[in-house]
């Protein structure tokens, strides 16, 4: 049986404009989401800002109702057996929010621990195994306002295990924290897949999703969009090749999105992506396979001072990128 | 049995974390100590002009109580509001322990501070305003003043339950904490309001407390006061432990816990 299993779940929101005259409008945030997590995986969500990650999770995690559809967890349903599904799931979202900033990550963890209907008999023992599991023996007795953000992320991490879920979520743990804490995080998080816990992640890093996830789904609008294991989804671009182009437009990245639209069109080419950088913009082309398009999309390119020029294998990023703008 | 236990151990240690919480920041506690006394001056310097050594120890003993209750207006819907800041409030209703076994001890938490504000107000009169407030039956005194206190936790987390469900919710406190001056008659006895301002005020424990701890203080009779003042606290506990199910199945369908 599968731990989680989502059914076409929608969720809409009202947004209203203006003052004396309101005028409202409806949002479709997530448009009929389907998937499925096994026992032991770790899965992950993938999308870019907006495309219904973070909205997909609250509903799952109860936080929100779904507009229509179903999902349960463990066989309980996220709606009807809310209260229940609260025991078997661990929720924990990136950044500096979510700890009692003046309190010890001891006494945070033991306010949870309560909250999450630890025996009290057990609580001693487990807070101790997970300070140790995510490298926090030592400090625990310092307030969380010292801490730094990935300290801060690792205490959410054993927060969120504190009553051993069956079922738990990581909603984008890495966003803003250094590559050597990233790393730390990283290896927390796949000790934890190692030792059997099933895991939702969601996360930007490309190459954290590939390095960590046994299956991904993407999200883009609100759909999913693909679904497969990191080897799949790469085969969806592989077969092809990618032609970077550094540019220096000079008066603004506006004259190279400007051609945009006449790159996409030449032959041979699957789809565009501008990205900037501060002192230009790299122009990532991801090409058919057996197709050359480099000379095309210099001459495309002309008038723009253009730097150096790369053609490579596709990674999972390009793949995301290609189903979330495709 | 079992259940009841767990539910005094989340309150008990919930309300001893939230005390930590509010005891370990000096800006707070400075604010805690100058915020009740300067209204209770300011209330003291306006009786002492009648010149009534009587009219100033019901001023004395009105203004100690109007600080625990300016305490509990404001600061219990704003707690939430500052969990929902901190990202806690979703942590909170995502918890499987019900959400009214997370909010009162918070609540808690403030009334307890409260009582400070009590106690050094009526220090405060004493010294400066030279007001001796004799209390003819300490015991009575001191049971109308906790049950005065808890009935305002209760009154307060029936305040805060409103924020969960509502972002701008925080607003009622400060919108309350004047006009319960009035009402709770702290400072003007309720027999000068019209007749409508009195069921208002009859509705709100603290004017029973306030009541009690006169009567205590005076020698009379305080205990219909203090059972009235419980009832009506254990009644505000109980509709905000009904209230809060259902707003947080609201907040839910319309999406106002945090989204990002």
């Amino acid at each position: 049986m599968s731990i989680l299993e989502a059914h076409d779940l929608r969720r809409t929101f009202t947004t209203t404009t203006g003052v004396l005259r309101r005028n409202r409008k409806q949002v479709e945030a997530v448009r009929g989401v389907s998937f499925a997590i096994e026992p032991g995986e770790l899965f992950g969500l993938l999308g870019p800002n907006g495309a219904g990650k973070t909205t997909t999770i609250k509903m799952l995690i109860t936080l929100l109702l779904p507009t229509a559809g179903s999902a349960n967890i463990l066989g309980l349903d996220v709606v009807r057996d809310a209260r229940e599904v609260r025991r078997h799931i661990g929720y924990v979202f990136g950044g500096d929010r979510g700890l009692y900033e003046r309190l010890s990550a001891q006494d945070n963890l033991r306010y949870f621990a309560e909250l999450y209907a630890v025996p009290a008999r057990d609580q001693r023992a487990r807070i101790g195994e997970l300070l140790e599991l995510v490298g926090l023996t030592g400090r625990e007795k310092e307030r969380v306002e010292g801490f730094s953000r990935g300290m801060r992320q690792r205490l959410h991490i054993a927060r969120g295990l504190l009553h051993d879920p069956a079922l738990l979520f990581l909603d984008e743990p890495s966003i803003g924290i250094d590559p050597v804490g990233a790393r730390e995080l990283r290896a927390t998080i796949a000790g934890l897949r190692s030792a059997g816990k099933t895991i939702l992640l969601t996360t930007h890093y490309m190459f954290e999703a590939d390095e960590l996830c046994d299956r991904i789904a993407v999200l883009s609008q609100g759909e999913l969009v693909a679904e497969g294991t990191p080897a799949q989804l790469k085969a969806r671009v592989t077969a092809g090749s990618v032609v970077e182009v550094e540019t220096f437009s000079g008066v603004g990245p506006a004259d190279v999105r400007g051609k945009v639209d006449a790159v996409g069109a030449l032959p041979g080419v699957r789809s565009v992506v501008v990205d900037d950088r501060p002192d230009g913009e790299t122009v990532v082309v991801q090409v058919e396979p057996g197709v050359d398009v480099t000379a095309a999309v210099l001459g495309t390119l002309s008038g723009i001072r253009v730097g150096r020029v790369v053609t490579r294998e596709p990674t999972l990023e390009d793949a995301y990128v290609q189903l979330v703008s495709s | 049995m079992r259940g009841f236990m767990r539910g005094a151990r989340v309150l008990g240690v919930g309300w001893i974390l939230q005390l930590k919480i509010l005891a370990v920041s000096a800006f707070d506690g400075i604010l805690n100590i100058i915020y009740p006394l300067f209204f209770a001056t300011t209330a003291l310097l306006m009786f002492r002009q009648s010149g009534d050594p009587q009219a100033l120890v019901y001023a004395g003993l009105g203004a100690a109580v109007m600080g625990t209750w300016s305490a509990m207006a404001t600061s219990a819907s704003g707690a939430l509001q500052g969990q929902r800041w901190q990202g806690t409030l979703e942590l909170l209703v995502t918890a499987p322990t019900r959400v009214a076994l997370a909010v009162l001890p918070i609540t808690a938490a403030l009334a307890t501070v409260a009582l400070y504000s009590l106690v050094a107000t009526l220090i405060w009169g004493r010294v400066l305003f030279g007001i001796e407030v004799h209390i003819a039956s300490p015991l009575a005194f001191a049971v109308a003043l906790l049950v005065t206190l808890a009935s305002l936790a209760t009154f307060g987390f029936l305040l805060s339950v409103t924020v969960v469900r509502y972002r701008t919710g925080w607003a009622l406190g400060n919108l309350l904490e004047y006009p319960g001056w009035l009402l709770c008659g702290f400072l003007v006895p309720l027999d000068l309001f019209p007749e409508w301002v009195r069921v208002i005020a009859r509705a709100l424990p603290p004017t029973w407390g306030m009541d009690a701890i006169r009567a205590a203080a005076a020698g009379l009779d305080p205990w219909f006061d203090i059972a009235v003042c419980a009832g009506l606290g254990v009644g505000y506990a109980a509709l905000g432990a009904f209230l809060s199910e259902r707003l947080i199945d609201s907040a839910r369908r319309h999406a106002t816990l945090a989204l990002t």
